[in-house]
């Protein structure tokens, strides 16, 4: 009764991408080297791009590659080789007594309750969109004009509020990694600007 | 017809806690990021489902905003990482502890 719901292919695509995403996740947190890691980060995110697609994310799944893939993942690189590429975790040891254990268990106790939510709960199904005007959400193609038209009504504040976020960031970003001045330069300027 | 949603937000459930996981026990800050990523791409991937799953594009409209913010999250993040590195020569969050009691 409920093999007949979904296809083959749609299967497929499902167990591509969780393959993906899964063994993409724990390489990066099993892996030593932090290059490695982003590339694994890669595979994730791509696996993840895979699973839009299936769900008619098609506008995300293109996102999800270019910000993500395209643009963060080679942020974290650059990084990386400025830091310097053979740079390892060395102590093995373990500050926190038992940080392990205890990691385990809470990650298990949530996963747990999560799946457990999910088998135990019952989900709307059908439901009409609040967001665009009660019309239902398009499969297959062409949900990429009600998202945008989602954007830029309903949310159109959040929207703009995403732009002096990214601004704040950029500037952020500079103050940080700038350079410090040695302190005869601010000093000489300092001079300077009490002469003039 | 699409596989259940279900397996998606199991799926969704175990890159979260994968996530978390890495996040709680690896030492270097890049490390620790790109984990929170993964942390993030799962709550993505949830949002997707349920909006599949609904039929309401707010779903999509809310992993828009998500990757905006990991976008400027991850830009102050790194510049903060670069910044401490300058100062101690090291990522690893186990050195920064100038604040412990």
């Amino acid at each position: 009764m409920i093999a007949a719901t979904y296809t083959t292919a749609g299967v497929l695509v499902f167990v591509t991408s969780s393959l993906l995403i899964l063994v993409g996740a724990i390489s990066v947190i099993v892996v030593k080297n932090p290059v490695h890691a982003a590339v694994s980060l890669i595979v994730t995110l791509f696996g993840v791009a895979v699973a839009f697609v299936a769900q008619s994310a098609d506008f995300l799944a293109a996102a999800q590659i270019i910000v993500y893939a395209g643009a963060i993942v080679v942020l974290f690189l650059f990084v990386i080789m400025f830091l310097g590429v053979d740079r390892r975790e060395g102590v093995r040891v373990d500050p926190l007594v038992g940080q392990r254990p205890f990691a385990l268990a809470g990650v298990l106790i949530t996963v747990g309750g999560l799946i457990t939510l999910m088998a135990r709960s019952h989900w709307v199904t059908g439901a009409t969109g609040v967001a665009n005007g009660g019309a239902p959400l398009a499969t297959g193609q062409g949900n990429v004009r009600q998202l945008g038209t989602a954007v830029f009504t309903t949310y159109l504040f959040a929207f703009e509020a995403t732009a002096v976020l990214l601004i704040i960031a950029v500037v952020g970003a500079v103050l940080l990694a700038r350079r410090e001045r040695r302190a005869d330069e601010v000093n000489d300027e300092h001079e300077v600007g009490v002469g003039s | 017809m699409n596989v259940p949603v279900a397996w998606y937000l199991v799926v969704a459930a175990l890159l979260f806690g994968i996530g978390a996981y890495g996040l709680l026990t690896r030492r270097s800050a890049l490390v620790m990021f790109m984990c929170i990523e993964l942390m993030l791409n799962a709550v993505n991937l949830t949002f997707v489902s349920f909006s599949r799953t609904l039929g309401d594009v707010a779903g999509q409209a809310s992993v828009f905003f998500v990757m905006v913010v990991a976008a400027a999250e991850v830009t102050v993040g790194l510049g903060i990482v670069v910044a401490v590195f300058r100062r101690r020569s090291s990522t690893s969050v186990d050195e920064l502890s100038e604040l412990h009691g």
